[in-house]
């Protein structure tokens, strides 16, 4: 999900229609505008799209 | 990019299919544990077993937290309901689940007070509406769900709230995927990691399955071409060790910050599993300078006497010797309405997968062996 507000340690996250509160005390220095992954209201890991287009790119070159 | 439909495209599904088949064309017959149960249920949901060759065999593990926790812990959140005014706070997954003698839904048809919540922090919101009242929360779940409820009884002792506590029933992977490894009836040769615990722990601490148990892993992400493209980098791999396929959630020393959270507020401790027995350093305990937030300290339950139901398989079905459709009770006697074992209960069971996506392939009194070979899966693309 995307981080669209911060304030302190909660965050207003969204993914299409869906807005929901994050807890963002489990990473460091999270900017607003990251995609983030979500579990049991803490974002416990961001989603680096440098890899995630790097994994599509090796799975064509697989295919 | 919103790294879910991308993951789901049909086209470059098949091909990557269709590399795993090409890899895998070897006299030597895969037998690969996905230890996750939001993988078994993906993989049921997209169809994938029908994607792979013949000489690939998936299993699935131990990996739903839901599942693994035994009846003894039910009972134990039962009667301190019971025993106490304290309110119950959970997620909806475990309230289905059956204890010995009844089950948290059952309870509170009998006045106990409990409370879905999506995540801790919503329980010790809950403690500061009631002060009053003990708010206890369930802490169920592996090193993913850990560190939140470490966060949370951080936050409850910096904010001095001490009508919260967490009744602690974590556990920990690594431990008993050596218990697994270790299991001659089981005969794997890799696993299919867990995304998300990974995220946490990171590739080392299963380093070992490789090193002394010469199993080959790879750390999966969750759509389609994660699972296959992990199955790929298993056969492919030129000696056993642990490939990472989800880089774009998980690194390899994992969410240091999350360790640490752990660490503060947890220490190791023995942990029973259903089905497995009790494993040696697979769960966590809250450190005695937080006995403040242990809901077993503060309250003293008294022992509580767990029976199994003997009929059912879930232990077996949990360690990957049995499938569901071998238990008398799958599809008849229990069901996602009415479940027996907890399995069925929870969305990431494996019972609750096979019941979901292929009971019509499985008439009743289907022998073993031929339960094996027909599996027939429902496919359904999300585009």
């Amino acid at each position: 999900m995307k981080i669209a507000e911060i304030s302190g340690d909660e965050a207003l996250v969204t993914a299409g229609g869906l807005r929901r509160k994050a807890n963002l005390s489990l990473l460091k220095n999270a900017k607003v505008g990251e995609y983030v992954l979500i579990h049991a209201g803490f974002a416990i890991e961001r989603v680096k799209s440098s890899e995630a287009k790097r994994t599509l790119k090796a799975l064509e070159e697989l295919a | 990019m919103k790294y879910v439909d991308e993951f789901r495209d049909r086209r470059l599904v098949e091909k990557v299919a269709a590399a795993v088949r090409r890899r895998a064309r070897t006299p030597h017959a895969w037998r690969i544990m996905e230890v996750c149960g939001t993988h078994t249920m993906n993989i049921f949901r997209f169809g994938l077993r029908d994607l792979l060759p013949g000489n690939i065999e998936l299993v699935s593990g131990p990996g739903c937290p839901v599942c693994v926790t035994p009846n003894a812990y039910v009972d134990k959140a039962i009667k301190l309901a019971e025993d106490t005014d304290a309110i119950i706070a959970t997620f909806g997954d475990m309230i289905k689940v059956p204890g010995s003698h009844s089950s948290l839904e059952k309870a509170r048809g009998s006045g106990v007070t409990v409370k879905t919540v999506y995540s801790c922090m919503d329980a010790l919101t809950l403690a500061k509406k009631y002060p009053s009242r003990e708010v206890v929360f369930l802490g169920v779940g592996f090193e993913t769900t850990a560190p939140t409820v470490a966060r949370t009884i951080l936050a409850a002792k910096r904010g001095g709230v001490e009508n919260f506590s967490v009744l602690c029933g974590h556990k920990t992977m690594p431990e008993a995927l050596k218990v697994l490894a270790e299991d001659p009836k089981l005969k794997v040769d890799g696993f299919l990691l867990p995304g998300h615990v990974s995220a946490v722990i990171g590739s080392k601490p299963y380093e070992f399955l490789c090193r002394k148990h010469r199993l080959r892993c790879a750390i999966a992400g969750f759509e389609p071409l994660d699972i296959l493209e992990a199955i790929y980098m298993i056969v492919a791999q030129s000696s056993p060790k642990v490939s990472l396929e989800y880089s774009r959630i998980v690194a390899r020393r994992g969410n240091t910050l999350a360790q640490g959270a752990i660490r503060d507020v947890f220490e190791k401790t023995a942990s029973t599993w259903r089905g497995m027995g009790e494993i040696a350093d697979s769960g966590l305990k809250i450190r005695r300078k937080f006995s403040g937030f242990d809901a077993e300290r503060k309250f003293r339950i008294g022992p509580v006497r767990p029976k199994e139901d003997r009929r059912c398989m879930c232990g077996e079905v949990l360690k990957g010797v049995k499938i569901p459709p071998q238990c008398r009770l799958f599809g008849r006697l229990c069901r996602p309405e009415s479940p027996v074992g907890a399995c069925m209960v929870s969305s990431e069971g494996t019972c609750a997968a096979y019941f979901k996506y292929s009971r019509s392939s499985f008439p009743p009194g289907l022998s073993a062996r031929r339960a094996g070979g027909v599996i027939r899966k429902k496919k359904r693309w999300i585009k």
